[in-house]
């Protein structure tokens, strides 16, 4: 299954924006950023789809992913 | 007095009278300082049914007890009146230098009263204090007066001002000071320039007295560590500023676009903090005292470097009206602080603008050839010119949204709360801010109470943004914690890093005072409840502790976000009840009692 990666702020550093991932089914949140090579503690905000996604969330084909690492302001 | 100075200046603007005054120190016990303290003694001598831009309303320029002192973001200051534009008490709060400068000089705060015959300035050098001709600046730029200033007084001056905006009193006039920092929302500006006030320099040679040194040093050191491992204050907030936000409030959908007609915003990427670090940047900048650095320092083509934008400016300008280039932002902001107006509101008014345009209430032949359709980043950035200057159009713009709106029929059109403009989160798939805004204290406005934190960004704990459960303690919470912050002259961004025991025992090492986290939250609910009375007195009632009728009666059309709105009937009750107060929103003489407010 391919799902659609948006990384955001120092996660697009060596990586790029966005990104296409090739996963095999039942993959979760957590097997996702493993793939990648991002570590949990970058990750704040995992959205699938626009919506609060937890890691131990699985993943869906088609799936838009954004990761933020901690980010605030105001 | 240790933290505070324990004097406060009054100065009557119509005799040219000038006082010294002690600080009454079991009242700043109570209130703290900044904020709290000086809107109670606002509400105590002013009456609550003043006309706002009259010589009966005061204007107090207040510091908190950290202020000036060695603590992180201890430069603040608030500017405190009844404001033009809600009606409503107003605390708007600006870094800066200027806010320690003052605790330098010797006090805590400025008292300003009447109206001066001509236009003037104040000039302040310790303790000898000037009012002076202010006939040259009159009509000036911010950034051309604080030049002006700075060569009069001496370079180490800082120097406050109003531009033409507040001069000629418009609705959403702001105060600037160091050039770019600006207390800006309720329209503060318009009553410094109702007194015929350009502006304040101050040079001071003294610093506050601390209560126990060593625990301050060991707080300010405890807390500055959490400042630099948190992931928002040490890392995200100086790399990408403020507008680091733009992206993950557009990604959930609730990032208001063409004045909250759509959630979403297709440029959002390309006017996002990331790519204002990427193309934009020059350098970040700090306030005084500040280990953060959040502001930006930006340039763009034809000689424009501004201070800014911050994300709420940034949406403003962009999404709101639909512009999809982010010099253009740039430019507009930089505009905007010239003028002297805030940029919360002003972007939001011309984004009312471009709605009643695009409806075909403003017609073409109101617009010089300056169309308004959404997206037009020419119009916006001229407008905001005009609006300051209160040229055509720009006039009835000068007056905010929700005046502006109703002139041609149509006040819903203004998404505003008691009148002040909305900042940059959609309210109806983010619950628990939607009963932020309808129950700050000062309209419209995400500092009150900055929900984003736990309904977005996780922090101190993740909350289900859809879901109104739980909201109305969660909105009391931060409501206090952060009229106390705000009152001890500190900047709220520490708090993404900082707990209430921080900020306890910060006060308590400066000042002498005995606070733990309990007492501070208490302070602050005491003076969210002392606002309320002087609210309440000034005529709002709770029919104005509501949303725009869009947010409550219209589901988000588009995004991940789609088919919410807000549910704020749900959730109203349940917050007064919260809050010790009735069912049509007034706190009871118990509660009153309970915070010893007289
Ligand atoms: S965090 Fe930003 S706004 Fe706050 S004091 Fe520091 S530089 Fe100023």
């Amino acid at each position: 299954m391919k799902v659609k990666v948006r990384l955001f702020a120092t996660l697009r550093e060596d990586r790029g924006k966005e990104v296409e991932v090739e996963g095999k089914a039942g993959m979760t949140g957590k097997g996702l950023i493993d793939q990648m090579e991002i570590s949990e503690e970058d990750v704040a905000i995992f959205l699938i789809n626009g919506k609060d996604g937890k890691l131990e969330d699985p993943i869906q084909d088609g799936d838009v992913i954004s990761i933020f690492p901690p980010v605030g302001g105001g | 007095m240790y933290g505070y100075t324990g004097k406060i200046l009054r100065i009557n603007l119509s005799t040219g009278d000038v006082k010294t005054e002690a600080l009454d120190k079991e009242l700043a016990k109570l209130y703290i300082g900044g904020r709290g303290l000086a809107e109670k003694m606002f509400s105590n001598e002013v009456d609550a049914k003043v006309d706002a831009l009259s010589p009966e309303n005061k204007l107090f320029i207040a510091t908190g007890p950290l202020s000036g002192t060695p603590t992180p973001t201890g430069g603040r200051y608030m500017a405190i009146t009844k404001s033009p534009l809600t009606g409503t008490i107003a605390s708007s709060n600006s870094g800066g230098r200027w806010g320690a400068e003052l605790k330098f000089a010797g006090f805590d705060m400025i008292i300003l009263e009447g109206k001066a015959e001509k236009p003037v300035y104040i000039n302040i050098v310790d303790d000898k204090v000037e009012i002076k001709d202010a006939a040259h600046l009159w009509g000036k730029m911010t950034s051309e007066t604080t030049k002006m200033l700075l060569e009069a007084e001496g370079e180490k001056a800082k120097v406050l001002n109003i531009g033409p905006g507040g001069e000629k009193l418009s609705k959403i006039a702001a105060i600037m000071n160091d050039y770019d920092r600006a207390a800006g929302r309720s329209g503060v500006g318009a009553v410094m320039g109702s007194k015929n006030l350009k502006a304040i320099t101050v040079k001071g040679s003294s610093k506050p007295e601390i209560a126990d040194k060593d625990k301050l040093k060991e707080v300010v050191k405890r807390s500055n560590a959490k400042i630099r491992e948190n992931g928002v204050t040490g890392t995200g907030l100086p790399t990408y500023g403020t507008a680091v936000l733009v992206n993950i409030i557009n990604e959930s959908g609730v990032y208001p676009t063409n004045n909250f007609q759509m959630s979403t915003f297709s440029g959002a990427d390309e006017t996002s903090g990331e790519t204002l670090a990427e193309k934009f940047l020059i350098k970040n900048t700090g306030c005084f005292g500040c280990p953060i650095a959040c502001g930006r320092h930006c340039k763009v083509d034809e000689g424009i470097e501004s201070g800014g934008p911050e994300y709420e400016t940034l949406w403003g300008f962009s999404a709101d009206c639909g512009v999809n280039d982010l010099g253009s932002v740039i430019k507009a902001n930089y505009w905007c602080n010239e003028v002297g107006l805030d940029t919360i509101s002003a972007s939001a008014t011309l984004a009312a603008a471009m709605e009643l345009y695009q409806k075909g209430y403003i017609k073409d032949d109101e617009l010089d050839g300056l169309s308004l359709e959404f997206g037009n980043a020419e119009a916006v950035i001229e407008w905001t010119k005009r609006m300051g200057l209160r040229e055509g159009l720009g006039d009835k713009m000068a007056e905010g949204s929700y005046r502006m709106a109703d002139m041609y029929g149509h006040p819903e059109l203004s998404m505003s709360v008691k009148k002040q403009e909305l900042p940059a989160y959609d309210p109806r798939a983010i619950q628990g801010q939607g009963l932020a805004y309808a129950t700050s204290n000062r309209g419209g406005c995400h500092v009150r109470a900055y929900l984003i934190s736990p309904e977005i960004l996780a922090m101190p704990e993740k909350l289900d943004r859809f879901d109104v459960a739980g909201k109305p303690e969660w909105v009391k919470i931060f409501q206090d914690l952060t009229a106390s912050i705000d009152s001890s002259g500190l900047c709220l961004f520490t708090s993404f890093a900082m707990t209430a025991d921080d900020y306890a025992d910060m006060i308590s090492a400066a000042t002498g005072f005995d606070y733990d986290a309990g007492s501070l939250l208490q302070a602050g609910e005491r003076i969210w409840n002392m606002e309320k009375m002087f609210n309440m007195a000034a005529g709002i009632g709770q029919d104005q502790d509501t949303l725009p009728p869009r947010l409550l009666n219209e589901e988000i059309a588009d995004g991940p976000s789609k088919g919410e709105k807000s549910r704020l009937g749900e959730m109203l009750p349940a917050y007064y009840e919260v809050r010790g107060w009735d069912a049509q929103g007034a706190p009871s003489q118990a509660k009153l009692d309970e915070l010893s407010i007289k």
